[in-house]
């Protein structure tokens, strides 16, 4: 009951500011940082329980050449009670590769906890060998691409200090900072947050000199079962050049992806039902 | 109430539309920004479509070809390599060690719980004087890789039955439990790294319990490593004009071999138990009368541990290889057992460069036995092997270009073994591949330093399909 209320108070809030000028109504309605964060963290890494997605990467380096990529990502979210502080934590990820076709059949497992370094498996079909992966540098690229691990995966919101720059009509503008500068390549990033489902659409990374020489950007986005999904997106090199872009398909969420998926079973005995 | 209630919602409804369809220009007159944050006056960005309130659609159904089930006949890849040795070597006539092209077939049937899978290599070697066809012995123009029929009766069980590429345990190119078949000549001739896992002939079965998991591998005969190729290796006892005259163990299911393994994990590590119940994988043993090569009975017991530490991988693993036959028995002579150990840890030195060290050591049980029993003209070996084992890969060029050195090195044998290796991605199916096998060593009887006259560097190129 309180719900529908505060829906309804919201939406006169809405009404009035809108009539008041738009320059005070941004001011309105805007929740602590803290939460936006908490938030748009939620919204891109954590949609559903459990997703998949087929997802096609194409890499342009700075010369223009171009090399693909197109794998089937398998995600699980762990719930509370399962080894879980909070929401939008531990999560895990199976990453099954179709192209390049040498590295077809050949399965990328993430464990992902919050605080700890992730556990990494690789699976090289070939050999049949289950191969450890040492954690290493998240900010490094993930599979050749402009993107890093990190980005796939997301990063820890607690590895960085955020402050909001500005609410426009559109979006929540927040800046973050790094809470170990050393751990990071930038010294700061901005971040745009769509206001209505806190989709994270433009980010800009900045270096030690202030130069901006690193941007992401959320190019379409697609509402799948009533969850804004990014479906397509971009991340560029603006010091070296270069860019690639995703496109995602066939996203689905809440198709009961068991845990035992992320096991050593399934990487030597793909789910092909889940990966049609 | 209730008609009021709509009202204000549809209200609130339209107020948000408008905010997602008037872009920018609304935030015009919010406060200015605090100094240090000029960069985000640069103008924020428009909406993404989906975002900017026009009708989404559903996701397209025409994403990626479901390409993980194969089609028939499917050609995987084309390969074609070439390997000189870099000195000349009296036991061997030819100055090329690698000379062939191979074809990558595929075929992929797939059923409710069943799936069958065909995998082969259709191979012109110029170096192999006869090309006839030995399946078993994998040799010839018409290689199967894999033949095998993946069943699963149960939702606890996988089974699998035929041809077959197995691994196991914790070694990066060093085997203590995984007593599977290799095929060390494709290794150090410079073929594919794939190559060096021989397949099996087999049953597997994997059962997952809530405890742990087990593996139990049935090969019903025999299933050797294969031989190193005198025609283009030379090794201690190889002159090139003599085969070796050896008595294979190949009687159905009383030459047999079970592989197990259980294992678990205890949250980021996994822990192992093995065992093998066969024979030693060489011709390890000779009958004096007879004066051929034997392969004795040996079973394996074992276990490792790997998880993360210190920002790497950690890795320990033992395995007690029990030769049941050891020492001279009449006229047939069996070598010793051993216990064997390897510690490792990998870890990433800098951005895309990664270290993995190995050490490990084969220890001869009853060494006094053994010196007893040793056979004149054979190897006299260290009561310890000590090898260390060092991994360098490096990534380059959007991670197109991979280089890579391993290196084995045992102070106890004094010898060592090299591999450098180039491998640059052309384009997303053309790739190239350059390496050498270095072989060093004091002394002619030792497992590398017999080698030391193969020294070789090749080169290949691969099309992916």
């Amino acid at each position: 009951m309180s719900g529908v209320v505060g829906k309804r108070m919201f939406g006169i809030l809405a009404i009035t500011a809108n009539l008041m000028t738009a320059g005070t109504a941004v001011a309105q309605g805007v929740p602590p940082v803290e939460d936006i964060v908490e938030r748009t963290n939620c919204v891109a890494y954590y949609a559903g329980r459990d997703g998949r997605a087929q997802v096609s990467m194409t890499i342009t380096d700075h010369q223009g050449r171009t090399r693909s990529r197109r794998m089937t990502i398998l995600r699980r979210d762990a719930t509370a009670g399962e080894e879980e502080p909070s929401a939008c934590r531990n999560q895990k990820y199976y990453v099954y590769f179709h192209r390049p076709t040498d590295v077809r059949g050949t399965v990328f497992t993430v464990w992902k906890h919050s605080g700890k370094d992730d556990d990494r498996w690789l699976y090289l079909p070939a050999l049949d060998l289950v191969n450890r992966i040492a954690a290493g540098d998240r900010r490094t690229s993930f599979v050749g691409s402009h993107f890093f691990y990190e980005d796939i995966s997301g990063r820890n919101i607690a590895e960085d200090e955020h402050e909001l720059v500005e609410a426009s009509a559109n979006y929540f503008v927040l800046k973050g900072r790094p809470a170990d500068p050393d751990s990071v390549e930038f010294k700061h990033y901005v971040i745009w947050i769509h206001r209505g489902t806190f989709v994270p659409v433009k980010v800009e990374f900045f270096d030690a000199q202030d130069r901006m020489y690193r941007v992401y950007q959320a190019t379409k986005v697609e509402t799948v079962q009533g969850l804004p999904t990014v479906v397509e997106s971009k991340m560029e090199d603006l010091v070296r050049g270069g860019n690639t872009t995703l496109k995602f398909s066939r996203v689905q969420y809440d198709l009961d992806i068991g845990d035992e998926i992320f096991d050593e079973r399934f990487l030597r005995n793909p789910p092909r039902d889940l990966l049609r | 109430m209730n008609r009021l209630s709509r009202v204000v919602d549809l209200a609130a409804v339209l107020v948000t539309a408008c905010a997602v369809l008037l872009p920018a220009q609304v935030t015009a007159g919010g406060p200015p920004l605090p100094a240090g944050l000029a960069p985000a006056e640069t103008g924020e960005p428009a909406l993404p479509s989906g975002l900017g309130g026009e009708a989404t659609s559903a996701i397209g159904e025409g994403g990626v070809a479901d390409d993980t089930a194969g089609k028939p006949g499917l050609v995987r890849f084309w390969d074609i390599r070439v390997g000189l040795r870099t000195q000349d070597d009296d036991l061997v006539e030819d100055d090329f060690t690698l000379a062939e092209t191979r074809l990558r077939l595929e075929y992929l049937h797939q059923w409710e719980r069943a799936e069958f899978v065909l995998k082969s290599d259709l191979l012109l070697d110029a170096l192999a004087d006869d090309r006839g066809i030995d399946i078993e012995r994998r040799e010839g123009w018409l290689q199967l890789r894999e033949v095998k029929l993946d069943l699963q009766p149960h939702s606890k069980v996988d089974m699998a039955l035929g041809r077959q590429v197995l691994t196991w345990g914790t070694g990066d190119l060093i085997f203590v439990n995984d007593l599977f078949p290799k095929d060390f000549n494709s290794f150090f001739i410079g073929r594919s790294e794939e190559y060096l896992k021989s397949p099996v002939d087999a049953l597997r079965v994997s059962a997952y319990f809530d405890l742990f998991n087990v593996d139990l591998v049935y090969a019903p005969r025999f299933d050797s490593n294969l031989y190193l190729d005198p025609e283009r290796l030379s090794f201690f006892g190889s002159p090139g004009d003599t085969t070796l005259s050896v008595d294979m163990p190949d009687d159905w299911f009383s030459d047999d071999e079970i592989y197990l393994r259980a294992n678990r994990r205890f949250g980021s590590w996994e822990l192992a138990l093995y065992g093998y119940d066969g024979f030693w994988k060489g011709p390890e043993g000779f009958d004096l009368d007879r004066q051929v090569y034997l392969f004795p009975k040996l079973a394996v017991y074992g276990g490792s541990a790997r998880g993360p530490l210190a920002g790497g991988i950690f890795n320990v693993e033992y395995g007690y290889y029990d030769s049941k036959d050891a020492g001279l028995d009449g006229n047939d002579y069996a070598p010793p057992s051993e216990q064997r150990l390897l510690l490792g840890y990998q870890r990433e030195l800098a951005r895309e460069l990664n270290l993995g060290l190995q050490y490990y050591l084969t220890h001869i049980e009853d060494y006094g036995d053994y010196q007893d029993d040793r056979l004149p003209g054979s190897p006299d070996r260290d009561r310890n092997r000590h090898v260390v084992t060092a991994r360098l890969s490096k990534l380059l060029m959007n991670q197109d270009l991979r280089l890579s050195l391993f290196a084995f090195v045992s102070p106890s044998d004094e010898d060592g073994y090299l591999r450098p290796q180039l491998h640059y991605r052309l384009d997303d199916h053309r790739s190239v591949e350059l390496g050498a096998n270095v072989f060093f060593g004091e002394d002619d009887d030792t497992f590398f330093g017999q080698l030391s006259d193969n020294t070789n560097i090749y080169t290949a190129f691969r099309y992916d399909y």
